[in-house]
């Protein structure tokens, strides 16, 4: 059945009917070639901004939301409106207890400290942490460690730096684990070096100490600065966030109504919009390259017709001699399939061109805004296959064309 | 070998109809070299059409050796032509973009032949008709007496029972018309049939047999001396 295709006769016939018309022929692939190329291009940008964005949030469980205090904006309870709304360490533990779905919560206290080493000093945002915040913001750790639970139980003066604190306190390339800082007049032992990542919810942290550490040397007692609250994954991160600050309204004697008590950023909302955006765009290039796919494969056929048009003396000819209307129609649809994929390979190949620039224009380094971007081998054999089939159906119009004239009218054809 | 009864064909044109063939009778025996002649209009190419399988009759019989023609289907119909006939057209029908090798070994393609030994055929036939050293050449580089000379061995190639020419020198001058009958004349000596379509009463004599038609029906249907074309090329 498909002898003819391995035969090289058949090919030969592709290839005179192509190098008769190089022009058109070419011309006739430009649609397809572009929707190819399009579809390629636009896919694996549209990988590569994925890849970017989850690169990005990728330190962040982003089932996320962050809550703070601001202050009231309505009277309660024979409070009046503006009180300052702290936020406190029981507040913490309530939600967690009280709050469904909640994976954990991780209380944080952050203040801007004077650091001083030697003779070198500066100023940096510290941040007191417990070894939970590891989980909600993976911390890239370049040497050392992270808080242990047993700083935390013994109140250490430890501290992790930065990779920019550590820069601008100590020399470059010294040894900075179990070296002191002085923070706050008091001895502080490094125990880590962390990389901030690219993106930072919430203000940036130059450096972290034990959380108990940090509550007593600002004398803070039990409030906290703000609060890291991670949702399970089945559980839905706004419907934890309005318990949460219903949750806290109650306990802080707040109006239930009162919207600007409490400050709040839902990472799991943003992500979602995010990769909302991402699919959308998906969808779109799908809609786009395949539109233009199929305007191209039009093209084709309108060509083919055109050409088949031309050389009906021709086909008249052939059937005189003996080619039977199935041997016609099997041509001109391998002719259609060749010029489609043909011009869908070359789409291919340009479509990688684009991405291989792309990378190298906007892919390098670690803030890069598209990341790998590329399109998966089935996606290449989808859009081939889809080709070949469109090919074959769009063939089969001019093939039909050819031999639904008699071959005496098609002979008497000038 | 050919034999043609009551043969009928009349064209629809607007909503009346144009009756072509009114009742043909027609025999022909194997070895004979028949010219069908007749003015325009007189039917003379619908029948060498229906007797090339590439039209219809809408009733009679057409029995080719010994075969009846009759409701063909398309696939059928180029079978038969392609293992039956050959055509020898006016306007030469060659494929432009094929060299004469090419054109001559087409008819080999349509039957399945294997690549090698069609062009080994082709090129017997060119070799025939003279051409051989012509084989790479494309159409429009040959004369229209060279074109000819490769469509006739184009229809010689399949090697068929029967020889349709459609006014063959109507598109060639004198002398090459001359030249073309000479070669047609000699493969009727080698005994294939030959049935042709002509208006010129020389051509006409060159063959052995003259059929008249006029409006449809044959006038006159005799035997002649056939005038040998070589003394004038």
């Amino acid at each position: 059945m498909f002898k003819f295709l391995f035969d090289r006769d058949t090919w030969q016939e592709v290839y005179d009917s192509f190098s008769k018309n190089k022009l058109r022929s070419v011309l006739t692939m430009v649609g397809v070639w572009w929707g190819i190329l399009l579809l390629i291009g636009l896919l694996g940008s549209a990988r590569g901004l994925e890849n970017s964005f989850n690169r990005l949030f990728g330190d962040f469980a982003t089932n996320s939301v962050f809550v703070w205090g601001q202050s009231t904006s309505k009277p309660f309870k024979g409070f009046q409106e503006g009180r300052p709304v702290r936020l406190s360490l029981t507040d913490a533990k309530k939600v967690e207890e009280n709050i469904e779905g909640i994976e954990f919560v991780v209380p944080r206290s952050q203040t801007q400290a004077t650091v001083i080493r030697k003779f070198l000093s500066g100023s940096f945002q510290m941040a007191g942490d417990y070894p939970l915040l590891d989980q909600v913001q993976k911390k890239k750790l370049i040497h050392g460690r992270f808080i242990n639970q047993n700083d935390i139980d013994f109140d250490k003066k430890v501290v992790l730096l930065s990779e920019e604190t550590y820069k601008q306190l100590f020399e470059k390339d010294e040894n900075a684990i179990g070296e002191y800082v002085q923070i706050n007049s008091m001895s502080f032992k490094v125990i880590g070096i962390f990389k901030n990542g690219n993106v930072n919810m919430g203000p940036t942290t130059d450096m972290h100490i034990p959380f108990t550490t940090f509550q007593q040397i600002y004398n803070r007692g039990d409030e906290i600065g703000w609060m890291m609250i991670t949702g399970k994954p089945e559980y839905n991160i706004k419907q934890i966030e309005a318990d949460t600050k219903l949750l806290l309204k109650n306990l802080n004697k707040i109006h239930p109504k009162d919207n600007r008590a409490f400050g709040s950023f839902n990472l799991g909302k943003e992500f979602a919009k995010l990769t909302g955006f991402l699919t959308g765009m998906q969808f779109l290039t799908w809609f786009v390259g395949i539109a233009t796919l199929i305007a191209g494969v039009f093209a084709i056929g309108n060509i083919l017709l055109i050409t088949v048009k031309e050389r009906t003396k021709e086909i008249g000819v052939r059937r005189a001699l003996g080619a039977t209307p199935f041997e016609i129609k099997r041509q001109i649809v391998v002719e259609a399939v060749f010029l489609t994929l043909v011009a869908g390979i070359l789409g291919i190949i340009s479509g990688g061109w684009i991405l291989i620039a792309l990378d190298a224009a906007y892919g390098q380094g670690d803030d890069a805004a598209i990341v790998n971007a590329s399109v998966s081998i089935a996606v290449v054999f989808i859009a081939l296959i889809i080709l070949v089939i469109l090919g074959t159906l769009i063939g089969l119009i001019p093939a039909f064309k050819a031999t639904s004239v008699k071959p005496i009218e098609a002979l008497r054809e000038e | 070998m050919l034999k043609i009864n009551q043969l009928h064909k009349s064209y629809p044109i607007g909503d009346s109809s144009l009756h072509v063939l009114k009742g043909i009778d027609l025999k022909v025996e194997e070895g004979e070299m028949v010219a069908i002649m007749g003015s325009s209009g007189s039917g003379k190419s619908t029948l060498l059409n229906i007797i090339g399988m590439l039209d219809e009759a809408d009733s009679g019989d057409y029995i080719l050796d010994g075969l009846p023609i009759k409701d063909l289907t398309e696939k059928k119909a180029a079978v038969y032509r392609n293992k039956f006939l050959g055509f020898i057209f006016q306007s030469f029908n060659l494929i432009n973009y094929k060299n004469a090798l090419e054109n001559v070994a087409l008819p080999l393609y349509y039957q399945g032949m294997k690549r090698k030994e069609r062009q080994e055929k082709a090129l017997f036939h060119l070799e025939k008709v003279g051409l051989a050293d012509w084989a790479q050449h494309l159409p429009k580089e040959l004369s229209g007496g060279q074109n000819q000379r490769v469509a006739i061995a184009r229809a010689l190639a399949a090697n068929p029972k029967l020889l349709l020419a459609d006014e063959p020198t109507g598109a060639l001058d004198t002398k090459t018309s001359h030249e073309i009958m000479a070669f047609i004349q000699q493969l009727n000596d080698e005994g294939k049939t030959i049935l042709m379509v002509t208006h010129e009463e020389d051509i006409a004599s060159m063959c052995k047999r003259v059929v008249r038609l006029r409006d449809g029906v044959i006038m006159e249907d005799k035997k002649v001396e056939q005038v040998r074309a070589e003394q004038y090329v």
